[in-house]
């Protein structure tokens, strides 16, 4: 069992992030609210609405959009195309005028993914296919976004670029649940923060908090004993 | 010169027939990684169906295909919902052990309903055989060809420019990724199992005027089909269509030139040979564009 005995909140308009090492159940955790994992035991709520037997589509129906570990474009297709399919769910109601209108801002938000809209999406830099993935997941309008490890593998200059546009979204309105093990940067953007730990949560509290907390800046900050006994003299 | 012209002929023709069977194949194992080794027995039941509503029924050439078709379809769909789906564990192997006990079952079905007799039906059109140096080139293989043709603008159409089939084709990238997005992947399955099996039936209506129908016809064809698919490189659909007239027109020249006992050997010949040579296929599936 990766997780046990967890309870978090997200509250509406926030950056909220799961920081953690590999295997600490952050994503177990992001794939239980979104459907992909279908046993757990527990309690989910969205909205009131809870969220336990849910499939995926279904998840996503209800405002949840999850951008994948790994971005999990699809490669053979175009970025365009890509997109479009992000809005599955939206075409299906029946709202084209509304799909093209978001189409329109996250090209906007977005300006390579404009230039490079005929490529297949398997051509794209990584960036650009984390950005392609998050705009993805965008065109459901979800009103809660789900990021497993945006910044994995990706130049440190890229990663603040994307973490920019995701301050952005969440003063447009949209809640972001982010998980991370680049601990620096995603407590920088949030606002409430907990820190996993082989399934459970060992801390919780506002980001700044966090941020300037001993126990955090030793083991995920990456400064080390020297520093850390540095910083206490 | 005219001997050749007309072994081209015949040829192209059952080739075109087998890039039809191959196409199914091709789909399915797209978008799920089966293999369908009941695919077969789809072709013999359109046939038979079309004996029924075209040559027994007397209905009007398209509402019998229509009809023929819409029935393979709804098979297909039945087949998919209570012998594919139910599986606890989804095994590739399990899969196809199912779909060759299917074979066996839509097998006997087609025996209880249609007999053991074979059934033909007339041409789709009366048109005399047109004459081209001296070969004859009958007026269903031009049917034939006409309908293959269709069928691949209609299959790129639907995966091109409609929201389904580029849902379809995502499934078939990746099930998770597709899922995520809210395409209920497990409709779209059913939805390949469909339109492969329509395809199938297809094959089967097309056919019809130019063989001997029975309920034992499906096995022979649905491996040259897979023949064909594996040939020109599962998964693609331009393989299937090289894989089918490759197959076609090597058999008919192998009858015409070598023996007409080497006919249904020429295809497992092919296949053993590219599995040497190429597993992947003439097109393999990861240099080919998926359809």
């Amino acid at each position: 069992m990766a997780v046990k005995g967890v309870s978090l909140s997200v509250k509406q308009g926030q950056i909220i992030t799961l920081i953690g090492a590999n295997g600490s159940g952050k994503s177990t955790l992001l794939e239980s609210v979104c459907g992909l994992l279908p046993d757990w035991k527990g309690e989910i709520t969205f909205q009131g609405t809870p969220l336990k037997g849910l499939d995926p589509p279904a998840v996503v129906r209800q405002g949840i959009s999850l951008v994948p570990e790994g971005r999990l474009v699809f490669a053979p297709i175009s970025v365009l195309d890509n997109l479009k399919l992000g809005a599955y769910t939206m075409y299906r109601k029946r709202r084209h005028a509304e799909v093209s209108q978001t189409l329109e801002k996250i090209l906007d938000l977005f300006p390579i993914l404009r230039q490079r809209a005929k490529q297949p999406a398997g051509t794209l830099s990584g960036g650009e296919q984390q950005m392609l993935a998050i705009g993805r997941a965008l065109m459901s309008h979800p009103k809660l976004l789900l990021l497993d490890e945006p910044s994995m593998g990706l130049a440190p200059l890229i990663v603040e670029k994307i973490f920019h546009t995701l301050e952005m979204l969440r003063n447009d309105g949209i809640t972001i649940l982010l998980v991370e093990q680049n601990a620096q940067a995603a407590l920088q953007i949030a606002d409430f923060g907990y820190v996993f730990e082989t399934g459970n949560v060992v801390l919780q509290g506002p980001a700044t908090e966090l941020l300037a907390d001993q126990e955090v800046k030793r083991a995920y900050l990456g400064k080390d004993y020297g520093e850390f006994y540095d910083d206490n003299r | 010169m005219q001997e050749i012209l007309q072994y081209l002929f015949s040829g192209i023709t059952n080739g075109a027939i087998y890039a039809v069977i191959a196409i199914g194949f091709s789909m399915l194992y797209n978008s799920t990684e089966l293999i369908n080794f009941a695919h077969g027995e789809f072709v013999m039941l359109g046939a038979l169906c079309m004996v029924t509503f075209f040559g027994a029924l007397h209905l009007p050439l398209v509402v019998a295909l229509v009809a023929s078709i819409v029935c393979i379809a709804a098979t297909g769909l039945v087949f998919e919902r209570l012998a594919i789906r139910p599986v606890r564990h989804p095994e590739p192997i399990v899969l196809i052990i199912i779909t060759v006990g299917a074979s066996i079952f839509l097998r006997g079905i087609g025996m209880i309903i249609w007999g053991k007799d074979a059934h033909t039906i007339p041409s789709f059109s009366a048109h005399p055989p047109l004459d081209i140096a001296g070969a004859k080139l009958l007026s269903q293989s031009i049917w034939i060809i006409i309908i293959l043709l269709a069928t691949i603008i209609g299959l790129q159409l639907f995966y091109k420019k409609t929201l389904t089939g580029k849902a379809m084709e995502a499934n078939a990238i990746s099930k998770r990724a597709a899922w995520i997005v809210g395409i209920p992947s497990k409709m779209m399955i059913m939805l390949a199992f469909g339109l492969s099996t329509a395809i199938g039936g297809l094959a089967g209506v097309i056919i019809a005027p130019v063989t001997m129908s029975s309920y034992d016809m499906g096995t022979m064809l649905g491996l040259k089909g897979f023949c064909a698919a594996m040939l020109g490189g599962l998964g693609s659909l331009w393989g299937a269509l090289l894989g089918g007239f490759l197959l076609g027109i090597l058999e008919a020249l192998g009858v015409g030139f070598v023996s007409s006992g080497l006919k249904d050997a020429t295809a497992f010949l092919l296949l053993l040979f590219i599995l040497y040579v190429k597993p992947g296929g003439i097109i393999s599936a990861a240099s080919a564009k998926r359809f």
